[in-house]
C-alpha cells in the first residue's frame, strides 16, 4: 500500500504541495482545497496533515462510501457520500477535510503528485 | 416502483406532481391525504407557518388545529395524524438532525397528543416534496399510502395482502417496492401493528434501511397511542421514498456554517462519548446505573427508586449485548449513534416463536419500564417484551408503567387469577407480563382491560372489583390520561412539575430536572423552579420544531462545559443550535428567540388543550404516587429520608407518630408545595391561576389570532 511520507527536517515551508495538490484535484490554487495541509507553529517548526490510510473512517461511514480499494488506498465513492462528515471528525489524524463547495469531504489518496513537485524533497510515497 | 405496487394492489386513488426543490430547509407544500373519501391534495406553507410555528410539531399542531373540531374524537374521521419534521431535519452534518415529530388526538387523553421519532420517514419525506404529511378521515378497508418522490406520484392503495404487524410489513414494502440494493436505502415506511389496533396505547414504527445489517430498522413514535388513531384509520403502512440523499439534499443557506458546527460536534463526541456516557457503546440504558444509584430508577410501580439487581439490566449488560463498531445512527450524520440493536435474538413465545430478528433496543425507557418497574431484572426478557411491543405497535412505556400498576394491584389484591384470567401479575413475573402482551394484541382477555391504559383500568377496577378509587388514584402513574414515563420524582419538585406541568402528559421531553434541583440544589425557590419550568419545556419543544433530538445537546457536552455560567444549558451547544438554524434557514436569530419560536408554539397547544375541553390546572393534577409514598411500606423503605424531612421541615416528632400519621403529614406537606409550584410556573408562563395562557402573553407571542383568543375569552 502506497502512503505518503513527509520529512520535517526536509520540507522548506513553500507550502507547493498544497498547491499542487488543490489544483491536481479541484483545478483551483487554493490551500483550503488541498489534502494536504503544512503547519507552522510561528517558532520555525513545520508538520503536515494527511490520510495515512489507516482507514478508521471507513467504520464509521454510514452510507458505506468510504472503502479500501484494491490497492489499499481509503477512497471515497461520491455517489454514496452523504455528506455528513463523520468522517472528518472522527479522522484520528484530523487528515479528512471539507470546503463549502462542495458538500462531500476529500482525502489524501497518495497520487503523489505533490512528491514529485516538492522543491525539497520532503515528501515521498513509501510502500506500506 | 410504483407501476410494480399497482398491479399488485388496486389502487383507490392517485395523484401526480413535480417534486419542488427544497429550499432553505422547506418545499413550502404539505400534503393533505383523506382516505373517508380518497382525495390527496397539496397545501401551501404560509410565511405564519413558518415564522410562528416553524415546522416539525409546529406544523403539526397548527394543520391539526384546522382539521378537527371542538368536540372531535380520537376515533372520528376528522381526527388527523400529522407528520413532519422541520426545517433542520434531513441535515446530515449535524448529528441528531433527522427527527419527526407526530400529532393526532389521543385516545388516551383525548386532547392533543405530540410524539418525537427517529428513523427516515420525515427527513425523505421532504426530499419527497412534502413539508409534512396530513392524514384525515378513515378508510373502508386496509390501505397504504405510498409517496414516490421520484416517480411524482402518490397513491392510496388498497392492501388486503399487506402484513400487519412491524417487523413483517416493514421487510414486506422494502421487498415490494424496492428493485435493486440502491432503492432500499431511500425508502421508509410507517407502520404500527395488531397491538396497536387492539389496545389505546398503539404507537408507530418509523423505519430507516440499515445499510450494514441489511434489513429495515424500526424507531418509535410511542406515546398517547398515536398508533390506534392510524390502525383505527385502516391504514397498514405509509411508505415513502425519495432521491439520493445529498449533503445538501436540504439546501441550507450557508452550508459552511452547518458543516462547521457539525464538524465540531463530530469531533467532540469523538473525543469526549467515551469518558462520558458512552452513548455510541451503550446508548440510553446507560441511564439504568446512574437512576439506580441516585434512588431515581422506578421499581414496583414508582414505589422504590433502586433495586440490588439492576446491575443485571445496566449499561455494562447492554454494551455486551448490543453488536459493537456499527454507525448506529437513526438519521445519517448523527455520530452518537444511540440506535443499537441486539442482533440474531430468537424470538422465544408468541405468533413468532422461532424467529431470528433484530431487536431495536432496547432504549433506557424500555428497560426501567418493562424491566425494573415490573420487577424483571432478566435482559432477554426485556428483548423479549421489547420485540413484542415493536411490532405488535404498542408503546413500550405505557406498557412498562401501566403493568408495574396491574401488579401492584395484583399484591394489593385488588386483582387475583379469576380476575386476570389465570395470569399471575405479581412483580417479577416476567412469563405472565408477556402473556399479557399478547393477549393485548390479539384483543383478548384480561389483555383487552389491560390496553385501555391506567385511567381506564382505574375506573373498571372501582365499578367491577370494587377497588378504593382514591388508591387506585395515588398508585395510578398516569396524568392527564397518559402513563407516565420512567424517572421517581419524589424527591424532586420541579421534576414534579416537569411531568405534571405538561402540554401532552408526564414525558420526560419536556422537562428533566431532578439533577438541577435534587443534586445540584440549584433550584432552591419556587421562583428558580419556574424559571426552569419555563426555560427548559421551550428549550426542549425547540427540538420539537425544527426536526431535531434533543440527545446531542446534553448527552455529550464540552470539556468546559462545568466552567461556563449556565452549565445545564450547555452554552456551547445552543449557539451550535443557533448556527444551525440561521445556516439553514437564513433566517438571523439569537438565543432567545429560539425560546420565543417555542413559547408560541407552546401557548398554542395549551389552548388547543383548551379547546378540548382540558388544559386548566385541574387537568395538571399528579398521583401521589408521583409526590411522596403512598404505602407503608413505601414510607418504610426510605423512613430516614422521610423523618428528616418531617423533622427538620415541619418540626414534628416522627418518634411520637405512627407510620400512618407520617404518611399524612408528609402528604399534606409536599401536595401543598405542588400546588405553590404551580402558581410560581403558571405566573412565569404567563398563564393564570388556572392555567390559561393570558391574553397579553398570546399577544406578546404574536399568536393573538381570533380564534385562539375565543378559546382562552371562555376562562378569562
Amino acid at each position: 500500500m502506497k502512503v505518503l511520507s513527509y520529512d520535517p527536517d526536509a520540507c522548506v515551508g513553500c507550502y507547493i504541495c498544497e498547491e499542487v495538490c488543490s489544483e491536481t484535484w479541484f483545478k483551483v490554487t487554493d490551500a483550503e482545497k488541498s489534502s494536504i495541509r503544512i503547519y507552522d507553529d510561528g517558532q520555525g517548526g513545520l508538520s503536515a496533515v494527511f490520510c495515512n490510510q489507516c482507514g478508521e473512517c471507513i467504520d464509521v461511514c454510514p452510507s458505506q462510501a468510504l472503502y479500501r480499494d484494491r490497492k489499499g488506498i481509503v477512497r471515497l465513492r461520491k455517489k454514496l457520500c452523504v455528506g455528513c462528515l463523520a468522517c472528518v471528525g472522527f479522522c484520528p489524524y484530523e487528515a479528512m477535510f471539507y470546503h463549502p463547495d462542495q458538500p462531500e469531504p476529500f482525502k489524501c489518496i497518495s497520487c503523489g503528485k505533490c512528491v514529485e513537485e516538492c522543491p525539497a524533497e520532503a515528501l515521498t510515497i513509501n510502500e506500506q | 416502483m410504483s407501476e410494480k405496487t399497482q398491479t399488485t394492489r388496486r389502487v383507490l386513488a392517485e395523484y401526480t406532481y413535480e417534486p419542488p426543490p427544497v429550499e432553505r430547509g422547506y418545499t413550502g407544500r404539505t400534503l393533505y391525504v383523506n382516505l373517508s373519501n380518497n382525495t390527496i391534495a397539496a397545501k401551501p406553507v404560509t410565511d405564519v407557518m413558518k415564522e410562528k410555528f416553524i415546522g416539525g410539531r409546529g406544523f403539526g399542531l397548527w394543520l391539526l388545529w384546522h382539521g378537527v373540531k371542538d368536540d372531535t374524537q380520537w376515533n372520528d374521521p376528522e381526527n388527523e395524524i400529522v407528520i413532519s419534521s422541520g426545517p433542520i431535519g434531513g441535515v446530515t452534518q449535524y448529528p441528531g438532525s433527522g427527527k419527526s415529530l407526530v400529532v393526532a388526538i389521543s385516545p388516551t387523553t383525548h386532547s392533543v397528543m405530540d410524539s418525537n421519532v427517529g428513523g427516515h420517514f420525515g427527513p425523505l419525506l421532504k426530499f419527497a416534496g412534502w413539508d409534512a404529511i396530513e392524514i384525515q378521515g378513515k378508510a373502508e378497508e386496509d390501505v397504504i399510502v405510498v409517496i414516490d418522490g421520484p416517480g411524482g406520484r402518490i397513491t392510496i392503495e388498497e392492501a388486503p395482502d399487506v402484513p400487519v404487524d412491524t417487523h413483517l410489513v416493514g421487510h414486506w414494502l422494502i421487498e415490494q417496492l424496492a428493485e435493486k440494493e440502491e432503492d432500499r436505502y431511500f425508502i421508509s415506511s410507517v407502520s404500527a401493528g395488531t397491538g396497536a389496533e387492539n389496545t389505546l396505547i398503539g404507537c408507530l414504527n418509523f423505519s430507516f434501511y440499515d445499510r450494514r445489517r441489511k434489513a429495515p430498522r424500526f424507531k418509535q413514535a410511542g406515546r398517547g397511542g398515536i398508533g390506534t388513531v392510524f390502525r383505527d384509520k385502516h391504514i397498514k403502512a405509509l411508505v415513502v421514498r425519495s432521491g439520493p440523499v445529498r449533503g445538501d439534499s436540504n439546501h441550507p443557506a450557508d452550508l459552511q456554517r452547518i458543516a462547521r458546527v457539525g464538524a465540531k460536534l463530530h469531533k467532540e463526541i469523538h473525543d469526549y462519548d467515551d469518558e462520558q456516557n458512552r452513548m455510541r457503546k451503550r446508548g440510553t440504558p446507560y441511564l439504568v446505573q446512574i437512576m439506580n444509584d441516585y434512588d431515581l430508577l422506578p421499581v414496583h410501580n414508582f414505589k422504590y427508586g433502586s433495586h440490588p439487581d439492576a446491575v443485571k439490566i445496566n449499561g455494562d449488560v447492554w454494551e455486551a449485548r448490543f453488536t459493537q463498531g456499527l454507525p448506529d445512527g437513526c438519521w445519517y450524520g448523527c455520530t452518537l449513534s444511540c440506535s443499537h440493536a441486539v442482533d440474531g435474538y430468537t424470538v422465544r413465545t408468541g405468533p413468532y416463536k422461532g424467529q431470528t430478528v433484530i431487536v431495536d433496543g432496547p432504549e433506557y425507557e424500555t428497560i426501567a419500564g418493562c424491566g425494573a418497574n415490573c420487577g424483571i431484572f432478566d435482559p432477554d426478557a426485556i428483548l423479549e417484551i421489547n420485540f413484542y411491543c415493536d411490532t405488535y405497535g404498542i408503546d413500550t412505556i405505557s406498557f412498562g408503567t401501566l403493568t408495574a400498576f396491574v401488579m401492584e394491584c395484583y399484591e394489593a389484591g385488588i386483582l387475583d387469577k379469576e380476575k386476570t384470567g389465570g395470569l399471575e401479575l405479581h412483580f417479577g413475573n416476567a412469563e405472565a407480563a408477556i402473556e399479557l402482551l399478547h393477549q393485548m394484541a390479539r384483543g383478548e382477555g384480561f389483555g383487552k382491560i389491560a390496553g385501555q391504559g391506567i385511567r381506564r383500568m382505574k375506573q373498571i377496577f372501582a365499578e367491577r372489583f370494587g377497588a378504593d378509587p382514591a388508591f387506585l388514584q395515588d398508585i395510578g402513574m398516569e396524568a392527564k390520561g397518559l402513563e407516565y414515563s420512567e424517572y421517581v420524582t419524589k424527591e424532586s419538585l420541579a421534576q414534579q412539575g416537569g411531568y405534571g406541568l405538561t402540554n401532552k402528559g408526564p414525558q420526560h421531553d419536556e422537562a428533566w430536572l431532578i439533577f438541577m434541583d435534587m443534586v445540584s440544589n440549584l433550584l432552591p425557590t419556587f421562583e428558580d423552579k419556574a424559571e426552569a419550568l419555563h426555560y427548559f419545556p421551550m428549550w426542549r419543544t425547540w427540538f420539537g420544531l425544527c426536526g431535531l433530538c434533543k440527545l446531542p445537546w446534553n448527552d455529550i457536552v464540552p470539556p468546559d462545559n462545568a466552567y461556563t455560567d449556565e452549565p445545564a444549558k450547555i452554552p456551547d451547544h445552543v449557539q451550535n443550535y443557533v448556527e444551525l438554524f440561521s445556516g439553514v434557514t437564513g433566517r438571523k436569530v439569537t438565543a432567545d428567540d429560539l425560546i420565543t419560536m417555542s413559547e408560541a408554539v407552546y401557548n398554542f397547544q395549551r389552548v388547543f388543550n383548551l379547546r378540548l375541553g382540558f388544559g386548566r390546572r385541574e387537568h395538571d393534577a399528579v398521583p401521589y404516587r408521583s409526590v411522596g409514598p403512598v404505602t407503608v411500606e413505601e414510607y418504610e423503605s426510605r423512613a430516614e429520608r422521610y423523618d428528616k424531612q418531617l423533622q427538620e421541615t415541619l418540626g414534628l416528632d416522627p418518634e411520637k407518630m405512627t407510620t400512618e400519621e407520617k404518611i399524612a403529614a408528609l402528604r399534606e406537606y409536599r401536595e401543598e408545595q405542588y400546588q405553590k409550584l404551580i402558581d410560581a410556573v403558571y405566573k412565569r408562563r404567563g398563564w393564570t391561576s388556572d392555567g390559561v395562557p393570558k391574553v397579553e402573553t398570546l399577544k406578546r407571542l404574536g399568536i393573538d389570532f381570533p380564534e385562539v383568543v375565543a378559546v382562552v375569552k371562555k376562562y378569562l
